[in-house]
C-alpha cells in the first residue's frame, strides 16, 4: 500500500473496463466520487473549509492582510492563491519549496477565481494605491487520492464563501479593527472540473490510479452563468482531439451545475 | 515607466492596433541551427516576441534519480531575459516560468520518440529575449524545430497559436496589450498529422460556442504555423543537401583533373 503505485495487471484492468464505459469503482465515466464539504473549522483563519472527494481530502484556509496594491490595479484588493503538497498526503510527497505541481495546482485554482471575477476585489479597497486587502487563499493537501485540482478548487470556493472580512474604521492611515464582521464580497462561484483520457475515453473525476494510467488531463472551470472561465491541459504523455475537447467543455457545464449546488445554497 | 493603455484595440473596421485583421497572424520569421554549441536551436520573430530555443541532448542524465527506466526524460526551461519586458524581470524563475516550463514539456512530449534513449535526458532551453503576448506559444513552435534541428525522432511538428476574445470580438494570436485588456485568452498546441492538441490553457471569460470558435481558430492558425516551421526546415536542409552536392561534384572533378 505504502508504495501507491498500481500493480500493471491493474492498470490494465482499469483500462479495459474504462474502454467498456465502466470503471473499478463502479462509478459511470462521468461521475464524482462521494463529495464532503465542511467550511469554518479553523476559529484562528477568516475562513476555512475541507473537502473529501472519495479519500482526497484538502483543507484551505484564508488569511486576509492589509497589503499594498499591484500598481497597475490601484483600487482593488489583491488575491494570492498558495498550494502546499504535505508530506503527509502521500508517501510522493517531499517536504521543500513548492515544486512545479504545487505551483502548477496553485495557478489552476487561482486562474478559476480570478477570471471569473469570484471576489468582488475592488470592494477591498481601503486607501487607492496605498492600502488595500490582501486575500491569501493557502490549499493545503492532507491526503492524495487523485484529482486534486478539483477537491482544491471546491474548497478554495467554500472556504471564500466561509471568509469574514472584520470591520474597520482608518485613523491617520492606519487600518484599526472593530468588532463585527461582514461576509467576504463574492459575486461568482467558479467550479473546476477535471478529465482524464484513458482508453480514448474522457472521464471525470479521476482517483489516484487512474492518473497513474491516463494519457492527458483536461480542467475546465465554469462560472456561474455556464460560462467557461478557465482551462488546463496537463499531465501524461498523450493529446486530445479537438472533437474530444469540445466534449469535454459540454460535459464540465453540466457537472459544474451539479457541483455548485453542494456549495451554494440558493 | 507604465505605457499608456489605447483606448480602442479595435476600430469599427475590425482592424487591430497593429493593422491586422481579426484572424491574421503577426509576421512570423523562423531560422534553424543558430547557436554553435547546441545539438539542435532555432529562433524565432513573432511580431515583437523573439525567443531563441536550444536542445541538448540526448545526454547523461545528471541528477541520476531523474532518469527513467523506458524512455528519455525530456526537461523543458522556460525562462525570460530581465530586459524582455517593460519593467525588468528578476531573472530568478518565477511561479508563471515554473508553470509555463511544465505545460511546455507536456505539449512537446507527445511529438517526441522518447522510448528511443531510455535512461537519457534530452534538455530543452528556451530563452525569451523579448516578449509581447504569446510567448509559450512562439515558444513551442521554435523549440520542435530545435528538437528537429538535433535530429530527434519525432511523430510530428508541434505548432502553437493562442486565440481570445478582445472587446467582444475573437481575434487570432493576441499580442500583449490585447491580452491585458481583452476578454479572454487560449493558447492552443497542435499536432497536424495526429490531429492532436497537446496544449490548451486558458484565461477569461467565454460562452460554450465562443470556445468551440476559438478552438477552431486557433487550430487553422497552428496550420499556417506549421507550413512555415516545414518550410524553415527545408530552407537549411534542402540548402545544405544542395551545398553538400556541389562540394561532392567539385571534388570529383578535381580528382579527374
Amino acid at each position: 500500500m505504502s508504495s501507491k503505485i498500481a500493480s500493471k495487471i491493474k492498470q490494465k484492468r482499469i483500462a479495459q473496463l474504462i474502454a467498456r464505459g465502466k470503471r473499478l469503482d463502479g462509478r459511470g465515466l462521468t461521475d464524482y466520487r462521494e463529495v464532503q464539504i465542511e467550511s469554518g473549522l479553523i476559529e484562528r483563519a477568516e475562513g476555512s473549509a475541507r473537502v473529501r472527494l472519495g479519500k482526497t481530502e484538502v483543507l484551505v484556509g484564508v488569511k486576509i492582510e492589509a497589503g499594498e496594491p499591484f500598481p497597475d490595479v490601484p483600487n482593488e484588493g489583491v488575491l494570492t492563491v498558495n498550494a502546499e503538497l504535505v508530506p503527509l498526503a502521500s508517501p510522493t510527497f517531499e517536504a521543500g519549496p513548492p515544486d512545479e505541481n504545487s505551483v502548477e495546482l496553485a495557478r489552476i485554482v487561482d486562474r478559476g477565481i480570478r477570471e471569473s471575477k469570484a471576489i468582488a476585489l475592488e470592494d477591498l479597497c481601503v486607501e487607492p494605491g496605498k492600502k488595500v486587502f490582501v486575500v491569501f487563499v493557502d490549499v493545503y493537501v492532507l491526503n492524495h487520492d487523485g484529482n486534486l485540482i478539483d477537491a482544491s478548487a471546491l474548497a478554495s470556493l467554500a472556504a471564500l464563501l466561509n471568509t469574514k472580512l472584520f470591520n474597520y474604521e482608518v485613523k491617520e492611515g492606519e487600518i484599526k479593527i472593530k468588532p463585527g464582521y461582514k461576509p467576504l464580497p463574492m459575486r461568482n462561484h467558479p467550479i473546476a472540473v477535471t478529465f482524464a483520457k484513458i482508453s480514448d475515453k474522457l472521464i471525470v473525476d479521476p482517483w489516484l490510479e487512474e492518473e497513474q494510467i491516463m494519457d492527458a488531463r483536461l480542467t475546465m472551470a465554469v462560472e456561474k452563468d455556464g460560462k467557461i472561465c478557465a482551462i488546463q491541459k496537463g499531465g501524461g504523455y498523450g493529446y486530445f482531439a479537438p472533437k474530444e475537447i469540445l466534449e469535454a467543455s459540454k460535459i464540465a457545464q453540466e457537472k459544474a451545475v451539479e457541483l455548485r449546488k453542494l456549495i451554494v445554497k440558493e | 515607466m507604465s505605457q499608456k493603455k489605447p483606448e480602442k484595440l479595435i476600430d469599427e473596421n475590425d482592424v487591430r492596433l497593429d493593422g491586422r485583421k481579426l484572424n491574421e497572424m503577426r509576421p512570423l520569421r523562423l531560422e534553424i541551427g543558430v547557436l554553435g554549441n547546441a545539438d539542435g536551436s532555432a529562433y524565432i520573430e513573432q511580431g515583437k516576441n523573439k525567443i531563441l530555443a536550444a536542445v541538448y541532448g540526448p545526454r547523461e542524465i545528471h541528477p541520476k534519480h531523474q532518469a527513467l527506466p523506458d524512455r528519455a526524460a525530456l526537461r523543458c526551461r522556460y525562462h525570460m531575459a530581465p530586459f524582455s519586458v517593460q519593467e525588468r524581470k528578476s531573472p530568478a524563475p518565477s511561479r508563471r516560468e515554473l508553470e509555463l516550463s511544465k505545460v511546455m514539456r507536456e505539449s512537446l512530449e507527445p511529438s517526441v520518440f522518447t522510448g528511443y534513449y531510455p535512461r537519457t535526458a534530452i534538455d530543452l532551453f528556451v530563452e525569451v529575449l523579448q516578449a509581447d503576448g504569446g510567448t509559450r506559444c512562439a515558444g513551442i513552435t521554435v523549440a520542435s524545430l530545435a528538437l528537429a534541428d538535433a535530429g530527434i525522432p519525432m511523430r510530428d511538428i508541434v505548432s502553437a497559436c493562442a486565440a481570445g476574445k478582445v472587446e467582444g470580438r475573437l481575434v487570432l494570436d493576441l499580442t500583449d496589450v490585447e491580452d491585458k485588456g481583452g476578454e479572454a485568452d487560449m493558447p492552443l498546441a497542435f499536432m497536424p498529422n495526429s490531429n492532436a492538441i497537446t496544449l490548451l490553457q486558458m484565461d477569461g471569460m467565454v460562452t460554450g460556442e465562443e470556445f468551440e470558435q476559438l478552438v477552431n481558430m486557433a487550430v487553422e492558425g497552428c496550420k499556417q504555423i506549421n507550413q512555415l516551421q516545414k518550410e524553415a526546415l527545408k530552407a537549411k536542409y534542402v540548402a545544405a543537401k544542395e551545398a553538400g552536392v556541389e562540394k561532392e561534384e567539385e571534388a570529383e572533378e578535381e580528382a579527374e583533373d
